[in-house]
């Protein structure tokens, strides 16, 4: 069963070669037959892999398929081979049936788009890239999946191109994850050059034994490729990309810049996690990376007005809270937090997308409102997600992951008390910008009228997010409540566990509590402002100052506006400058004496054939005298 | 033997001489028909009969007689005489002959170098030629029969008188 | 057979190259070109001959035979496009053909 794993990628891969050369002929009701049904078949495979994996764990808790050899090239031979354990098996498995329920969704949500076989050929590349990523058993197949994940970000960034604002917003998140990947390319050199292989497993393996914990070069490598990660995963200082990625239509914001493909620097950093743990200093850049982002997006998320940028901004927050699982060693809790972060976000989009579909497209949260009433459906699952979001304690799949993650930040030995409180914070600004979007958009009265109500396509794959949104907890819950440890259990066979530290005068009881405590001051203000007294709301932003920060916050801490002084302006200023290459008139000048050879030569060029003939002559001629003279 | 060798190579070098030197199209092809047949008797005397028979049927016979049928074809008579005369001039011998005697005293030079070999020839019998020719050389043979098919099919299409659209 | 030195048959043949290079390059009239090529081919052979007569083996004779066959081949062709030129040039001026030059 488990050598059926080729065709986890190649399924997608093979829906987009059919979309991209048939598509335009085919009739419109087989677009997503072919759109859908290939990545819901890649799911039904990843479903019974992992069931033949659960049942009959294959030897060294890992399953290696090799298809061929790339290339062999001066003793460096990656091979087209797909590693599975169960670190590629979860994310697989999310990203496939995630990435499933946002096609079907997509079926009915894109149906009157005329490009609408041009936006499954690109979603099923994305799903094919994306399972690629997680499945290649060395760097450089990981690679390829990682910039063909970056190819399908910009081409549906970028999907509705007639308007230029998209095509800055594709061209901006391509240029910006460009610099973290030229950082991860440095450090796949690096790695090659120093350990003279990328095959992930073996490069551990002689990381462990060449390098001395702390030493140079594990941290260096281990910098290089956190850039990377946080290009991908849109962390402080790439972040700027994400929130303009909003452009995309609202499944591709859900799939790849919410779901999937920005947790691809959890991805990267949990499967070279040994390299970590030989670097503390890196893991520790990590675990800074993750913290920092996670309470500035929290409070530009506060600011927004656009219902998707909220979502944006909660996302590079969320991802935070995994960086900072990372950092601090608890790798298990990432991942757990990446999988129940799948559910609620993609499902906060897909009904964000329902209730901008609905409401002429309308993006502004201040022009919605009172549609509890209106969308039920809508309402109760983006209720769920939000909850989960937020993390009510208890019942939600959020609650148990992200507690898992601020347990972790308390009591690993790489965690620290500071990394603890902002992210308790974090959850307090969680809990008030999701329950802001929530009483904005549901509560009050209505402002926008109803235009069109989504059908049962869009609704389902909703309602089964909202499910896994409030179960997908229940796979792992701390001592105090149940005490299963399935998912963390099954996540050690490729991950090491926590390395708890000496208790900290504070058990996990209490901090869970104190987590619940930040979710409810979050639900309090928010409700304080937004449902019991608006003028409040108003009040508190009138003062020039709060106003300033208020601009502050909305424009992501001035960053664009950071780098468009520092990066952007100066970078177009030599362009401007140098329009004409001062070192093409090296090639130039090149060009121009051949060009007089061949005027000289050229009068050679007579036609007549005694010409030709005594040239030849004399040519020997001279070619025999200096054999015979020299 | 060896006066006959000189002889003949004197005669040789003479009539070519005057081949080239000729105004007459026939008359150089008679003086070039000469040329070859005291390279025949060379061929003779270094003990290469068979070589020296072939030098006389193909080129002398076949060859050559190709070139008087082109010249008859194209029916030049004393027109082109004059033609031919107006075309050469002294002047132009010049620089050719330069070269060619450059290249005679290359030859020799090279020739002249230290070890005299004489040699007592004995003759290669047609026989020991049809050996090796069918033997080693057999791949060689199957070659030379293919460009004599190509020659003759390129001669063929080449010579057919189309109506020619080109014609200025 | 008579023992004539080598040098005298190679310089022989070296006369008769060089006689027809110069007809080469001075002749105007393709049909002369044409010999003086022959010339020179016929003294190439010549020369194969006296080197394989030299070393008593039957391979230069063979050689010749090969430039034999090329000389016939050359030839055939190269009268048929005399013939050609002639018809479209009504000229046999090797240089008023120079439509090729550059």
């Amino acid at each position: 069963m488990l050598h059926l794993l080729w065709l986890i990628p190649a399924l997608p891969l093979a829906g987009f070669l059919i979309l991209a050369t048939l598509g335009k002929r085919m009739p419109r009701k087989m677009v997503p037959v072919f759109g859908a049904g290939s990545v819901g078949l890649s799911a039904i495979v990843a479903i019974l892999i992992a069931f033949n994996f659960l049942t009959s764990t294959p030897p060294g808790n890992s399953y290696t398929q090799v298809l061929w050899t790339w290339m062999d090239v001066g003793g460096f031979h990656p091979q087209i081979a797909f590693y599975l354990d169960a670190l590629s098996l979860v994310m697989v498995l999310v990203v496939t049936f995630v990435g499933f329920l946002i096609h079907f969704y997509s079926a009915e949500f894109m149906e009157e788009d005329e490009g609408y076989s041009r936006f499954f050929a690109y979603m099923n590349l994305f799903v094919a890239s994306m399972c690629t990523l997680l499945l290649g058993s060395n760097l450089l197949l990981l690679f390829l999946g990682w910039e063909g994940v970056g190819l399908c970000s910009y081409l549906l960034i970028g999907f509705w191109y007639r308007d230029p604002v998209n095509g800055l917003a594709a061209r901006k998140a391509f240029i910006v994850t460009r610099v973290g990947d030229t950082a991860m390319t440095l450090g796949l050199f690096l790695l090659f050059d120093k350990l003279g292989t990328l095959n992930i497993q073996e490069l551990m393996h002689r990381a462990l034994v060449q390098w001395p914990v702390g030493s140079t070069l594990p941290v260096l490598a281990g910098l290089l490729l956190l850039g990377g990660a946080v290009g991908k995963s849109a962390q402080l200082p790439l972040q700027t990309w994400l929130p303009d990625a909003m452009a995309g239509p609202t499944p591709t914001s859900a799939l790849i810049h919410a779901a999937t493909m920005v947790t691809a620097g959890v991805y990267l950093i949990a499967r070279t996690h040994v390299l970590y743990s030989i670097a503390p200093q890196a893991q520790l850049a990590v675990a800074v990376v993750g913290v920092a982002t996670l309470t500035l997006a929290g409070f530009s998320a506060i600011t927004q007005s656009d219902i998707k940028r909220v979502l944006a901004y909660s996302t590079v927050s969320q991802i935070g809270y995994m960086f900072l699982a990372l950092g601090v060693g608890a790798w298990s809790a990432a991942i757990f937090h990446f999988m129940t972060h799948a559910f609620f976000k993609a499902l906060l989009f897909l009904a964000a997308g329902v209730i901008i579909e609905s409401l002429h497209h309308e993006h502004s949260i201040f022009k919605m409102g009172g549609l509890r009433k209106e969308m039920p459906v809508a309402f109760w699952t983006f209720l769920a997600a939000g909850c989960s979001l937020a993390g009510l304690p208890l019942i939600t799949a959020g609650f148990y992951s992200k507690g898992l993650i601020i347990w972790g930040a308390w009591s690993s030995t790489r965690g620290s008390g500071a990394l603890w409180f902002f992210a308790v914070f974090g959850v307090l600004l969680t809990s008030l910008y999701t329950f802001r979007l929530i009483f904005l958009v549901f509560f009050g009265e209505m402002k926008t009228q109803i235009h069109k109500r989504p059908g049962f396509r869009m609704l389902m794959p909703c309602v089964v997010l909202a499910i896994l949104s409030v179960v997908g907890g229940f796979v792992d819950t701390p001592e105090f409540l149940g005490n299963i440890h399935s998912f963390t259990d099954f996540l050690h066979l490729a991950l090491p566990p926590v390395t708890e530290g000496p208790l900290r005068g504070m058990s996990e009881l209490g901090s869970e509590s104190l987590v619940t405590l930040a979710f409810l001051i979050g639900l309090y203000i928010a409700y304080l402002f937004f449902i019991r007294k608006r003028e409040l709301a108003e009040a508190i932003t009138t003062p020039a100052i709060a106003k300033a920060l208020h601009r502050f916050w909305y424009s992501d801490w001035g960053m664009d506006w950071l780098y468009e002084r520092v990066f952007v302006r100066p970078v177009m200023w030599i362009a401007r400058v140098d329009k004409n290459d001062f070192i093409d008139y090296i090639y130039s000048g090149m060009a121009l004496i051949t060009e007089l050879f061949y005027h000289g030569v050229r009068k050679t060029e007579t036609g007549r054939m005694r010409w030709y003939a005594a040239g030849i002559a004399a040519g020997s001629i001279i070619f025999l005298a200096i054999v015979l003279f020299l | 033997m060896e006066v006959v060798f000189y002889i003949a190579a004197i005669v040789a070098i003479a009539s070519t001489v005057l081949a080239i030197t000729r105004l007459n199209a026939v008359h150089a092809l008679l003086y070039l028909i000469v040329s070859l047949l005291s390279v025949a008797v060379v061929f003779f005397v270094l003990g290469a009969p068979f070589i020296a028979a072939l030098e006389v049927i193909i080129y002398a016979g076949a060859i050559m007689v190709l070139f008087v049928f082109v010249v008859m074809m194209l029916n030049l008579g004393k027109k082109a005489t004059e033609m031919e005369r107006q075309l050469q001039r002294g002047s132009m011998w010049v620089g050719p002959s330069i070269l060619a005697l450059i290249l005679i005293a290359e030859v020799a030079y090279l020739v002249a170098g230290p070890g005299t070999a004489v040699y007592g020839a004995a003759a290669i019998e047609p026989k020991q030629v049809g050996i090796a020719l069918f033997g080693p050389y057999l791949i060689g043979v199957e070659l030379a029969s293919m460009l004599l098919l190509g020659a003759l099919v390129g001669a063929y299409h080449l010579g057919r008188r189309t109506p020619e659209k080109t014609e200025k | 057979m008579a023992s004539i030195p080598m040098q005298q048959g190679l310089l022989l043949a070296g006369i008769l190259f060089a006689v027809g290079l110069a007809g080469l390059l001075v002749r105007r009239n393709v049909i002369f070109m044409l010999m003086s090529l022959e010339i020179m081919l016929n003294a190439a052979g010549l020369a194969f001959v006296v080197a394989g007569a030299r070393w008593g083996q039957a391979d230069g004779q063979i050689v010749f035979l090969f430039i034999l066959t090329m000389a016939a081949a050359e030839v055939s062709v190269g009268l048929a496009l005399v013939l050609r030129i002639y018809r479209r040039f009504k000229t046999l001026d090797a240089d008023a053909v120079s439509e090729m030059r550059g």
